[in-house]
């Protein structure tokens, strides 16, 4: 069946290549057309606008962009202020970094995976091992949480933001925006997790039954192992997709500041990269444009980055039964 | 399962670049005491965190203040974020920020209800003025507008569509708007303030955007077009864009920092505030501290930033109001 449809395509090409063919009707040229101008129009779409952003970002590809926090004074004020005695380059808009945005990212995705990853793996291993399959609760849980995957991630800011506020926690700090996003990705890590625990064949489990250990001992020690690939691939690609999100944030009360976080990070106030990124688009002044062009391929770069190591682990511990 | 090499390569890895990331250069300022001329009576013992939110027209204000303390030597930890005027005063009538930057003074009907219902007591401070520009395509035949002929042009009951429907003198070109998006200071000052309508809405066909850049690039790449903006936005397009001279009874006045200081730039000359708790600022000596330097280094940070700075008058003002919040 398959290697039919591969040989038909196969024809296809090749007389579309040379030239020459029976059927060369102008219908299944044109709907070979618009298969063509699909695949493009995507690809291209991407193409161009990273390139754009690359150019227009390229004056600011330098150190500056990592260790230097937001600056705001217009160039000539600040050289003007080199005659009080302070330094320009730690003034000028043209020096502008997003080292706040970075490390706070960087906490933040720490803390998310520290929530989310033990909350989001246990629901999983319970509704894919523990819970029967079949009652009205399973279903419900199920239907529920493909929902929350599709839920905009504005309303977790909203929903994270008045829960900080019933607690009673400070506003802008690392804790609120990590739930925040912790709740946006736990539907994803579960139903990750589920396929995981899922592609795990049933003889490995029957088998480890069979030699006398409880259903607890065999999910600890033969399901779960055996899952680790999925179950981090799934992760990370929900981190990836945190990462880059600003508006949850903006709820949560993210600022800007200009001072490093201290220890222990997750109580202390912390700056968003995206969103460092968003408010540095948004200014009036053009250096401060570029940076923001800058700031967005290291954004890209970091979440390439991430999914890279999805697949790497997939890669390498991935097994086959 | 052989996962544990790799993973135990990975989070020292990951901890150690947040580690660098958090340390690198971290002294840089400490190291400077004292040598900062014109630091003004900054205390640089003072320790302490700041919460600021609010309009994002003066974000970048507040954000220079903070930037400018840092560098002369202060520990003082300033947050500052930008929820717009509105939800600034949401979270600050509440109790849970310090100071609320805002582009527009507070509302006597909807916000200050709430902030006595939580008795927050504040103190308004005028900051920096800006002079909201009204902006067309450069090639458009048209240089100054009476204040009849603005509220022709962006009320909520116009329907001109050609600009000879405003003024039979100006060119036969159709009309295309970019405005500022509903919730922000910007248009709530155009709506209440210079249009004046009872609804203090503007007209809804025009097309809007919170990111004033997208306006800029609207204006200056459509013929016939006009928009408004804060006057630092049109300061650093003025090769894309004509501003136009506006005509209170005066004669035509064009937007410019001595017109705004002066106050002959009316009725679009707009005030910019910051909003103090007085509780925060009589009880966290970091608060009093930051609005103290604030307020000294008034006018170079509003220049430093793009703004204008206020006159002898307003400036006495503003620092009257600051005194009075101790007492």
């Amino acid at each position: 069946m398959s290697s039919a449809a591969t040989t038909a395509a196969a024809v296809t090409t090749s007389t579309l290549a040379s030239g020459r063919s029976q059927d060369r009707d102008l219908r299944s040229l044109a709907f070979l057309g618009a298969l063509w101008f699909s695949l493009f129009f995507g690809v291209a779409v991407l193409f161009a606008l990273i390139v754009d952003t690359a150019i227009s970002g390229a004056p600011r590809f330098d150190s500056a962009l990592f260790t230097q926090y937001t600056q705001t004074f217009d160039p000539e004020r600040a050289e003007a202020l080199a005659a009080t005695g302070r330094d320009p380059k730690d003034l000028s808009a043209a020096y502008t970094g997003f080292r706040s945005g970075i490390v706070g990212s960087i906490i933040l995705m720490i803390t998310t995976a520290l929530l989310a990853i033990p909350l989001g793996v246990s629901a999983a291993v319970y509704l894919e091992e523990f819970a029967s399959k079949t009652s009205r609760f399973s279903k419900v849980v199920e239907v529920n949480l493909q929902n929350l995957a599709a839920v905009p991630a504005v309303i977790y800011g909203m929903l994270a933001a008045t829960l900080m506020a019933v607690v009673g926690v400070q506003r802008g700090i690392a804790i609120g925006g990590a739930v925040a996003l912790a709740l946006l990705i736990l539907p994803v890590v579960i139903i990750t997790t589920r396929e995981a625990l899922r592609s795990v064949p049933d003889e490995i489990r029957q088998g480890s039954l069979a030699l006398g250990a409880t259903v607890w001992q065999t999910t600890w020690r033969q399901t779960l192992p055996s899952a680790v690939p999925g179950i981090s691939t799934g992760t990370i690609l929900g981190l990836s997709r945190a990462i880059g999100e600003a508006a949850p944030l903006v709820m949560i009360g993210f600022g800007a500041i200009n001072f490093a976080p201290e220890f222990p990070f997750v109580t202390s106030k912390i700056e968003a990269f995206p969103l460092e990124i968003f408010n540095a688009a948004s200014d009036s002044k053009e250096v401060v444009q570029q940076a923001a062009s800058a700031g967005i391929i290291v954004l890209l770069a970091m979440i390439l980055g991430m999914n890279a190591v999805a697949i790497i682990i997939r890669n390498k511990f991935q097994r086959s039964w | 399962m052989n996962v544990t090499p790799l993973r135990r390569a990975l989070v020292p890895g990951v901890a150690a670049l947040a580690l660098f990331l958090t340390a690198c250069g971290g002294d840089s300022s400490a190291e400077e005491d004292g040598s900062g001329a014109g630091a003004g009576d900054l205390d640089t013992s003072v320790t302490g965190e700041v919460a600021v939110d609010g309009s994002s027209t003066v974000y970048p204000m507040t954000t220079a203040a903070q930037e400018l303390m840092t560098l002369d030597g202060s520990p003082i930890q300033v947050s500052v974020g930008q929820s717009g005027t509105g939800g600034g005063f949401e979270v600050f009538c509440a109790g849970e920020t310090d100071i609320s930057n805002a582009s527009r003074p507070i509302k006597d009907d909807e916000e200050v209800p709430v902030c006595e219902e939580n008795g927050v007591e504040y103190t308004e401070l005028q900051v920096a003025v800006d002079a909201l520009t009204v902006v067309v395509h450069p090639d458009l035949a048209v240089d100054c507008l009476t204040v009849d002929e603005l509220i022709a042009l962006f009320g909520p009951k116009s329907k001109a569509e050609n600009w000879q429907d405003i003024n039979p003198e100006f060119p036969d070109q159709e009309i295309t708007g970019f405005i500022p998006g509903a919730d922000s200071g910007t248009y709530d000052y155009m709506a209440a303030d210079v249009v004046a309508d009872e609804s203090e809405t503007l007209r809804n066909d025009f097309e809007s955007s919170e990111d004033d850049n997208v306006l800029v690039n609207g204006v200056s790449g459509t013929p016939g077009a006009v928009g408004f903006f804060g006057y630092t936005y049109f300061e650093e397009n003025a090769d894309k864009l004509k501003a136009l001279e506006i005509d209170s009874g005066d004669g035509c006045v064009a937007p410019s920092a001595e017109t705004a200081q002066d106050g002959s730039y009316t009725p679009l000359a707009r005030p910019l505030f910051i909003y103090v708790s007085n509780k925060s600022y009589t009880e966290k000596p970091a608060v009093a501290e930051f609005v103290d330097y604030y307020v000294a280094n008034l006018e170079t940070v509003a220049t430093g930033a793009g703004f204008i700075a206020l006159n002898e008058t307003d400036y006495a003002a503003t620092k009257d109001a600051l005194a009075g919040i101790g007492g």
